[in-house]
C-alpha cells in the first residue's frame, strides 16, 4: 500500500462497505501563520475518486472546508472479496497520489 | 562540631525511618491490583487494559466500531516509516533499541543503574538521534509520538514487565512516582488515586473514569479530544490541568518516575497501543 492512503473495504450482502483515510493537511487558505501573519496558501484535496476493478464507483469533490486527513466511507452494490479498490486523489496544486487494496 | 554531628544524626535518623517505612514494591503491587479486581469481579484482568471500555456496554459497542478502521492508521504508517528512514549517517532507529526496536516496549520504562534515572521510550528516541547527529524532536506532540507509536505495535500483546531493581536509587524513583500518584495537587486538591482508584468506574461530568490499573497499557494513544495520538505525558499534562495544577514538561524527571510506577503498578496486563479513546 502506498503511503498516505489507508483503505479497508469490506463485502457482506451484495453490498461492500469501503473506508478509507487520506493522509493531506487540507490548508483552507484562511488560516495565519503565527510568526508572520501571514495568510498561509490554501492546499487541500479537490477530487477523490474511488474505483472497483477499474470501474469509477465514487467521486467526491471536496473543498477547503473538509478537515485535515479527510475520512470517506461510503457503501456501493457489488463488490466480491478479492476484488481491488483504487483511491486516487488530486489536490489545488496539482499533486496526485493512489493506493491499492483487496476487498476482504 | 556538635552541630554538625547533631545533623548528621538527624540525616542518618530521617533517612533510615524513610526505609524502614518503604514498602515493598511486589507488595505494593498485589495490593494494588487486588483492589480493583475486587472492585471490579466481572472484569477479567486483561480487559483492564481497554479502560473505560471494560466497564460500559455502551461506549465499547462504540468504541468497537471505532476500532474497525483506528483513527491512528495514518499516524501509525508515519511512525513505520520514520522508524525506517536511515539518518544522514545511514544508521535508523532500530541500532538504538534492542532486538531493533521489536518486542521491548513491554519493559519500558525501566531503570538506568549506570546513569541513576528513569527511561521511556520518548527519552531514548530522542537521545538515540543525537548520538547520530540529528536535531532532537519536540515531546508530547509531533513524530516523535508516531515513532513510539510504532515502537509500542510491535510488541503488541506482550504483557507489561516493569522491573524495579533492588537498587536505592530505582526504590527512591519509585517511591517519588508513587508520591506523585497519592499526593493531592492543584487547587481542586486531588490526586490521582481519588479520581482513578476510589470513584473510578464513577461518572464524572459527562465521562466514566478509568480504573488506574491498565491505563498504560494503551499509550500512545489517539485521542478525540486532540484530533491526534499523544503519548502518556501529555496525558498527565492534561490530568494535572483538569485538577488546576501546573503540569511538568515532557519527559520531566516528575512525570517520568510516576511513568514507572503507574506502569509498574500495571504488570501483566498485555500491551494494546496504541489505543484510541475519546
Amino acid at each position: 500500500m502506498a503511503k498516505g492512503i489507508l483503505i479497508r473495504s469490506k463485502a457482506s450482502g451484495g453490498v461492500t462497505l469501503v473506508r478509507s483515510s487520506m493522509k493531506h493537511k487540507m490548508e483552507s487558505g484562511q488560516r495565519k501563520d503565527k510568526k508572520t501573519g501571514k495568510k498561509i496558501p490554501a492546499h487541500f484535496i479537490q477530487v477523490a475518486k474511488f474505483e472497483h476493478n477499474g470501474k469509477v464507483v465514487f467521486t467526491a469533490n471536496l473543498g477547503p472546508a473538509v478537515s485535515k486527513n479527510p475520512y470517506v466511507s461510503f457503501k456501493f452494490k457489488g463488490g466480491n472479496k478479492g476484488d481491488t479498490i483504487k483511491v486516487s486523489w488530486v489536490d489545488n496544486k496539482g499533486k496526485s497520489a493512489s493506493s491499492e487494496d483487496k476487498i476482504r | 562540631m556538635k552541630k554538625l554531628l547533631l545533623i548528621v544524626t538527624s540525616i542518618v535518623m530521617v533517612t533510615g525511618v524513610a526505609f524502614s517505612v518503604q514498602a515493598d514494591p511486589t507488595q505494593d503491587l498485589r495490593t494494588f491490583q487486588n483492589y480493583y479486581k475486587k472492585k471490579f469481579p466481572n472484569v477479567k484482568f486483561d480487559d483492564f487494559g481497554n479502560g473505560i471500555y471494560a466497564l460500559n456496554k455502551r461506549l465499547r459497542d462504540e468504541w468497537e466500531i471505532t476500532m474497525e478502521f483506528p483513527p491512528f492508521g495514518l499516524t501509525l504508517e508515519d511512525g513505520e516509516r520514520l522508524f525506517n528512514k536511515p539518518f544522514k549517517n545511514g544508521k535508523t532507529y532500530a541500532s538504538c533499541f534492542k532486538n531493533g526496536g521489536r518486542n521491548i516496549a513491554q519493559n519500558y520504562p525501566y531503570f538506568d543503574v549506570k546513569r541513576g534515572m528513569v527511561k521511556t521510550i520518548e527519552l531514548e528516541i530522542n537521545e538515540c538521534r543525537k548520538r547520530n547527529g540529528e536535531k532532537k524532536l519536540k515531546y508530547k506532540k509531533g513524530p516523535i509520538v508516531a515513532i513510539s507509536a510504532y515502537i509500542h505495535s510491535m510488541a503488541k500483546g506482550k504483557r507489561t514487565n516493569v522491573k524495579v531493581p533492588n537498587n536505592p536509587a530505582a526504590l527512591a524513583a519509585y517511591n517519588k512516582g508513587k508520591e506523585f500518584f497519592y499526593a493531592r495537587r492543584g487547587q481542586l486538591n486531588f490526586s490521582c488515586a481519588h479520581c482513578h482508584g476510589a470513584t473510578s468506574g464513577m461518572m464524572v461530568g459527562g465521562n466514566v473514569l478509568s480504573p488506574a490499573l491498565g491505563q498504560t497499557s494503551h499509550f500512545p494513544a489517539y485521542r478525540s479530544k486532540w484530533g491526534a495520538v499523544g503519548t502518556i505525558h501529555r496525558r498527565y499534562t492534561g490530568c494535572n490541568k483538569q485538577v488546576r495544577a501546573k503540569p511538568f514538561k515532557g519527559q520531566s524527571k516528575e512525570y517520568r518516575n510516576l511513568q514507572y510506577f503507574h506502569t509498574y503498578m500495571s504488570n501483566g496486563i498485555p500491551l494494546n497501543a496504541p489505543g484510541t479513546r475519546f
